[in-house]
């Protein structure tokens, strides 16, 4: 293999990490709750608006972005889930829709009216500068974006498959009445949940700000990947948005290198479509 | 009795508009609008409201509606309107070969793969020559016959979008009253039920998504008539998709007129919010205009239709 091709998948991987940390709230909550979060990039949008925050008003770079942005979002989310989503919930799937793209237009132009319509970037010295290791360049800010992407990741896995918590959540996920009839409050645990997704959302906005430009409706495109990121794995599958992420990352980049820039996201639909004609409920999701 | 008069007093007053707000080009304009969004949601409304399979990728069929009536015009000199009949030809076909994969999908994943599948077409759109890129395409400048319909003003607009918008509407009528729509309304409540009960499920599915698609291309060719260009964004993009998603919604899905009434508040709100957009508050409008979608999913999940329901029961009581 030659060295430019380690590259190109090497950056892959980084950047899949990060898409699957940025999709692994809404997978969350989607298997928490079946309900579609429509405002989930604009969650993003408000974690990447954090990280400039933090950064024009303290001077602080991404260790102190990150906190502030896990708790912002984390907020929002709680707040969303008490006053529109708990509300909407058992409704018609269109409800779900119909209420969660008004969030997405509310925080959107909130946004745009508070920040203004201005690209915003942070400065590249902030997180190191660039390395290069054996041969292959590696972008500090995309590095530690793409590390913590996959530590973040696989600690939400593991909190919701191995501690007492997680299955509480999962046990709510699978029957709330029966949950309730066992001592556990399903509202206390999906408001967890969402507070978990939006600290997992808010922690991938402050990261990517770092290499990305951040502006009002920079959360429709990252919807976008999320959408396809969760479906590729399956619906309320940490684990499988963390492989679709990756496999979605390294795909983007060696079509990009091998076909064209404009291609890479053509390869990926086309994928995405495959794999849900041969598996409808996506590669780990529950049938 | 009392029901026929106001609806006597309604078309009228539909029939009349233009008429009513003469001189006021804006308003003309604002109800051509109302009437283009009610079509695009009502086509949409055939598969998503009616057959409950919702697609967020309907600005598919839109964007070919628009593009092949710029295209007839770009390449060969026709009028655009010419285009139309051949958008909603190719907009079954497509339907078709969009269809018979995505439908198999239950719920969520045939919102997703519709999504997936319409930013597929974006892009392809984007890179293609022949559809201008990403400039897009313009339609005549200068109106060479009255077959261009370049009308000045949006009255005449305004008649065409509502004799299709009333055919459109008959249509649906017809097909909720008919076999097809006890088999469309079976397969949104259960489709196992439907099918364990003989319904061919598939083929019902493919066949309002084909004819919602065809509906959906026309909206798209009208639209071009009307503003006279068209780009991957404006054809193609995501949000149109949701717009007309969320239209049906907010009105009520699944209901004749539902798309209609939320036609009728999102669209003067947008163009408010729009018209205000350069000034001082800029977004603010739109602030509002997704905290008033917000709330009415809060309060009326079901759309604002559903308030009349609620009253009808209450004096059934």
């Amino acid at each position: 293999m030659s060295l430019t091709l380690v590259q190109v998948i090497v950056s892959g991987l980084l950047l899949g990490a990060v898409y699957a940390l940025f999709s692994s709230g809404l997978t969350l909550i989607w298997g928490m709750m079946n309900v579609v979060n429509f405002a989930h990039g604009d969650f993003v949008m408000l974690g990447m608006y954090s990280a400039v925050m933090v950064w024009t008003a303290l001077g602080g770079g991404p260790f102190a972005a990150v906190p502030v942005a896990a708790m912002m979002i984390a907020t929002l989310g709680v707040a969303s889930y008490f006053l529109l989503v708990r509300h909407i919930m058992r409704g018609p799937m269109l409800a779900q829709i119909l209420g969660t793209f008004g969030l997405a237009l509310f925080l959107r132009y909130a946004a745009f009216w508070y920040f203004g319509a201005n690209f915003k970037t942070l400065p590249d010295t902030l997180v190191g500068g660039s390395f290069s290791l054996g041969g292959i360049r590696f972008e500090g800010s995309r590095v530690l974006a793409g590390v913590m992407g996959l530590a973040i990741t696989l600690a939400l896995h593991l909190i919701l498959t191995r501690t007492a918590v997680g299955s509480r959540m999962l046990a709510v996920s699978e029957d709330a009445t029966a949950a309730q009839l066992m001592g556990i409050r399903p509202q206390r645990m999906q408001a967890l949940a969402w507070a978990m997704a939006g600290a997992a959302t808010g922690i991938a906005g402050a990261l990517i700000a770092n290499f990305f430009y951040t502006s009002p409706t920079v959360g429709e495109t990252l919807a976008i990947i999320a959408f396809v990121t969760v479906s590729f794995g399956g619906f309320g599958s940490v684990l499988g948005a963390l492989v679709a992420g990756l496999i979605i990352g390294v795909v983007e980049s060696v079509s990009a290198y091998a076909i064209g820039p404009v291609y890479k996201d053509v390869v990926v639909y086309v994928l995405f479509v495959l794999v849900l004609w041969f598996r409808p409920q996506g590669l780990m999701g529950k049938a | 009795m009392m029901r026929w008069l106001i609806a006597g007093v309604l078309a009228l007053l539909v029939l009349a508009y233009p008429l009513l707000v003469d001189g006021l080009p804006v308003y003309q304009r604002l109800g051509a609008l109302v009437l283009l969004a009610a079509i695009g949601a009502s086509a949409w409304n055939i598969v998503g409201g009616y057959a409950g399979q919702v697609s967020v990728g309907h600005a598919v069929f839109f964007g070919f509606g628009a593009y092949a009536a710029v295209v007839v015009y770009t390449h060969l000199e026709w009028p655009p309107i010419a285009g139309a009949p051949i958008g909603m030809a190719l907009s079954v076909l497509v339907a078709a070969v969009i269809g018979v994969p995505t439908l198999r999908l239950s719920g969520h994943y045939f919102s997703m793969a519709t999504i997936a599948v319409g930013e597929l077409v974006r892009v392809l759109s984007s890179t293609s020559e022949f559809l201008g890129g990403a400039q897009g395409l313009g339609g005549p400048a200068m109106p060479r016959s009255v077959f261009d319909l370049s009308f000045i003003s949006a009255a005449p607009f305004y008649y065409i979008f509502l004799a299709v918008l009333v055919g459109l509407l008959g249509l649906t009528w017809w097909i909720e009253g008919s076999r097809m729509g006890f088999y469309l309304r079976a397969i949104k409540d259960s489709e196992r039920a439907a099918r364990s009960l003989g319904v061919s499920s598939g083929k019902y599915k493919l066949y309002a998504y084909m004819l919602s698609g065809a509906f959906t291309s026309l909206a798209g060719s009208l639209y071009l008539c009307m503003f006279g260009f068209v780009d991957p964004e404006s054809g193609f993009g995501i949000l149109i998709s949701v717009k007309l998603v969320v239209m049906a919604a907010l009105g009520g899905a699944g209901q004749l007129f539902g798309p209609l009434v939320g036609a009728l508040i999102l669209v003067p709100l947008e163009e408010l919010s729009n018209s205000l957009l350069g000034g001082q508050g800029a977004g603010l409008t739109f602030v509002v205009y997704g905290a008033i979608i917000l709330i009415i999913a809060r309060f009326l999940p079901s759309g604002l239709l559903s308030l009349l329901e609620r009253r009808k029961v209450r004096r059934a009581d």
